[in-house]
């Protein structure tokens, strides 16, 4: 009768309670892992750049004089540098993205392969990009060497040049990049009101006035994503550095992320503290991004509760 | 529609359109061709400069052999597979929870735990790597397909999860409401009635997580080093070194990375864009 009683009192508990402690479990295994493997090692690495650090013998407490060498370090403002150039010119996929998007906007005979076609850059490793693009550049077995001997540039090499090499990378970078802006554009385009648009037509507007006062406000979501995309990839750029230029000529070609990935993790040399400053200082750079879009998704959700 | 359709233009433009259309997918294409192209070269071809001429001999078929009997490349591409199919299926499993957790429930904590997935989403992987690698060396894993799953697993939950409670938070709650009233447990409302609707959402992480771990190539160059458990993005890499001026070799070698998430993209094209669009936000 006890015994009953209090299975049927804990099944009660339960059926109460049910609601409240069902989203911790659902919750549990993601968020724990997530917590191990990406929310901590935040903090660690951060911790980290305090210390200097081989990886194996233990760390000594330096403050902040792995901030201070990096003052210093002229490969640092390299790298800082050429991160900017990224962030620019990394940034012209999102019109090229755009102007392609509208040119294959059209229903006509087999436009659906050629979208395709155009797209599937996007799913090729760059690591491939990378390497199809280092031996186009080549000086004299590549594909661009003819144009060069033409414009009297004879066996001038790209990616060894400290002037070139940065935006050699950048340009097949932008390979794929416009691929992933088109996409959301083409996207965009076909979730556009048909409505507004005819209804601009009637008012009389054409062509560029249609276009920059009707169809780029309705693409407000497309163009946002294809920013937040293109900037994360431009300050994530290692890929395509280690493939094509590991940084050189002189780390003339380096970008933050890669810098970090030297300094603690190669032959160069095994300075976690050192890189761990590097790192946190990008991570520093991402945050404003990151912080933008999460106030963004909060004015949304509000928008969306209210 | 904009821009206007093409066939309420003048002929002219028409005809126009329909001559650059091709001319721009061959420039665009350049690049693939060339692989292609000098994936069917001999040596001879490579060392004459004979890049966009006829080839003078037709060697895929001797490539491929050389590419797959003397390098590691048939390792490289199961390791790719063994690395990419079990994060998708873990990534996936744990974002359906996470994402119906965030979705379904209001509790206070609830968006931050949502911010809190999305910003580790973005974060550089700089910022995570000395930590992660640690880890990884401290649970014996370090240099095993394990550990790298295991970090692609929690790392794709982040992003999984803003997909995942961004599409179940678009279902009808009443369906929810009406099975809570049932007396269905919790439980049973995730398993019969969430999971079975989010079957599209299933379909565009899959495709979408597939071709993000398959071309991973940082995490596994900082958590793998032998050839044994190496996927092929860090093996093309090596062979690299090794080849230097082999280009037909590394062609072919590129086209075979290349070949499973562009099947992967041709068929299952509708999930992919719909994945991209509607979580889309990722480098």
């Amino acid at each position: 009768m006890e015994l009953n009683n209090s299975k049927a009192k804990r099944i009660t508990w339960w059926q109460k309670n049910q609601v409240k402690i069902s989203p911790w479990i659902f919750l549990a295994p993601g968020l724990i892992f997530f917590s191990i493997y990406v929310i901590a090692p935040i903090f660690v690495s951060i911790g980290i750049s305090f210390y200097q650090w081989d990886g194996l013998s233990p760390s000594i407490y330096v403050g902040l004089q792995n901030y201070i060498e990096l003052l210093d370090d002229e490969y640092f403002y390299i790298s800082l540098w050429n991160n900017l150039k990224w962030l620019i010119f990394f940034m012209l996929a999102v019109p090229i993205g755009l102007g392609l998007a509208i040119f294959l906007n059209q229903i006509v005979f087999g436009i659906r392969l050629i979208k395709s076609l155009f797209f599937f850059p996007f799913v090729i490793s760059q690591v491939v990009i990378g390497l199809i693009f280092t031996w186009f550049y080549q000086p004299n077995y590549g594909v661009i060497a003819p144009f060069l001997n033409f414009i009297g540039l004879e066996g001038f090499s790209i990616l060894a040049n400290e002037n070139t090499a940065t935006y050699g990378i950048i340009f097949a970078g932008l390979y794929p990049q416009i691929a992933y802006c088109l996409i959301l554009y083409l996207t965009g385009l076909n979730n556009i009101n048909p409505e507004q648009i005819e209804a601009g037509r009637m008012d009389g507007a054409k062509g560029f006035h249609l276009f920059w006062n009707i169809v780029l406000p309705q693409l407000r979501h497309a163009t946002f994503l294809a920013i937040v995309v293109t900037v994360i990839g431009a300050l994530r750029s290692f890929d395509m550095v280690a493939i094509m230029t590991q940084g050189g000529p002189y780390g003339y070609s380096n970008v933050l992320a890669y810098y970090m990935f030297e300094q603690a993790l190669s032959e160069y040399g095994y300075r976690m503290g050192y890189g761990s400053a590097i790192a946190t200082v990008l991570f520093t750079i991402m945050m404003f991004y990151i912080l933008f879009f999460i106030y963004r998704m909060y004015r949304n959700e509000r928008e969306d509760n209210n | 529609m904009f821009p206007t359709p093409i066939h309420q233009r003048p002929i002219v433009n028409q005809y126009v359109y329909k001559i650059f259309l091709p001319i721009s997918l061959i420039i665009w294409l350049i690049p693939i061709f060339g692989i292609l192209m000098t994936s069917i070269r001999g040596l001879g071809d490579i060392t004459a400069g004979n890049m966009w001429g006829t080839p003078s001999e037709f060697l895929l078929f001797s490539n491929l052999y050389d590419v797959f009997t003397n390098t590691p490349m048939i390792k490289y591409t199961l390791n790719s597979f063994k690395v990419t199919i079990p994060t998708m299926l873990g990534a996936v499993a744990l974002s359906c929870m996470t994402g119906f957790a965030l979705a379904n429930y209001k509790f206070k904590t609830n968006l931050i735990i949502f911010f809190i997935f999305i910003a580790g989403n973005f974060v550089p992987f700089q910022i995570l790597m000395i930590p992660v690698r640690d880890l990884t060396f401290k649970i014996g894993l370090y240099n095993t397909i394990t550990g790298l799953v295991l970090f692609h697993v929690a790392f794709q939950t982040g992003f999984c999860t803003l997909f995942m409670r961004n599409f179940i938070k678009a279902l009808p709650q009443e369906l929810i409401e009406a099975a809570r009233m049932d007396g269905a447990s919790e439980f049973r409302i995730f398993w019969k009635i969430i999971l079975p609707l989010t079957r599209p959402a299933i379909a565009a992480l899959c495709v979408l997580i597939f071709t993000f771990i398959w071309n991973d190539y940082f995490w596994a160059t900082v958590l793998i080093q032998g050839d044994h458990a190496m996927p092929i993005t860090a093996g093309l890499k090596s062979l690299n070194g090794q080849w230097i001026t082999a280009y037909h070799l590394l062609s072919t070698g590129s086209i075979v990375a290349a070949i499973p998430p562009v099947i992967m993209f041709f068929l299952m094209q509708k999930h992919f864009i719909a994945g991209l669009t509607l979580g889309a936000t990722k480098g």
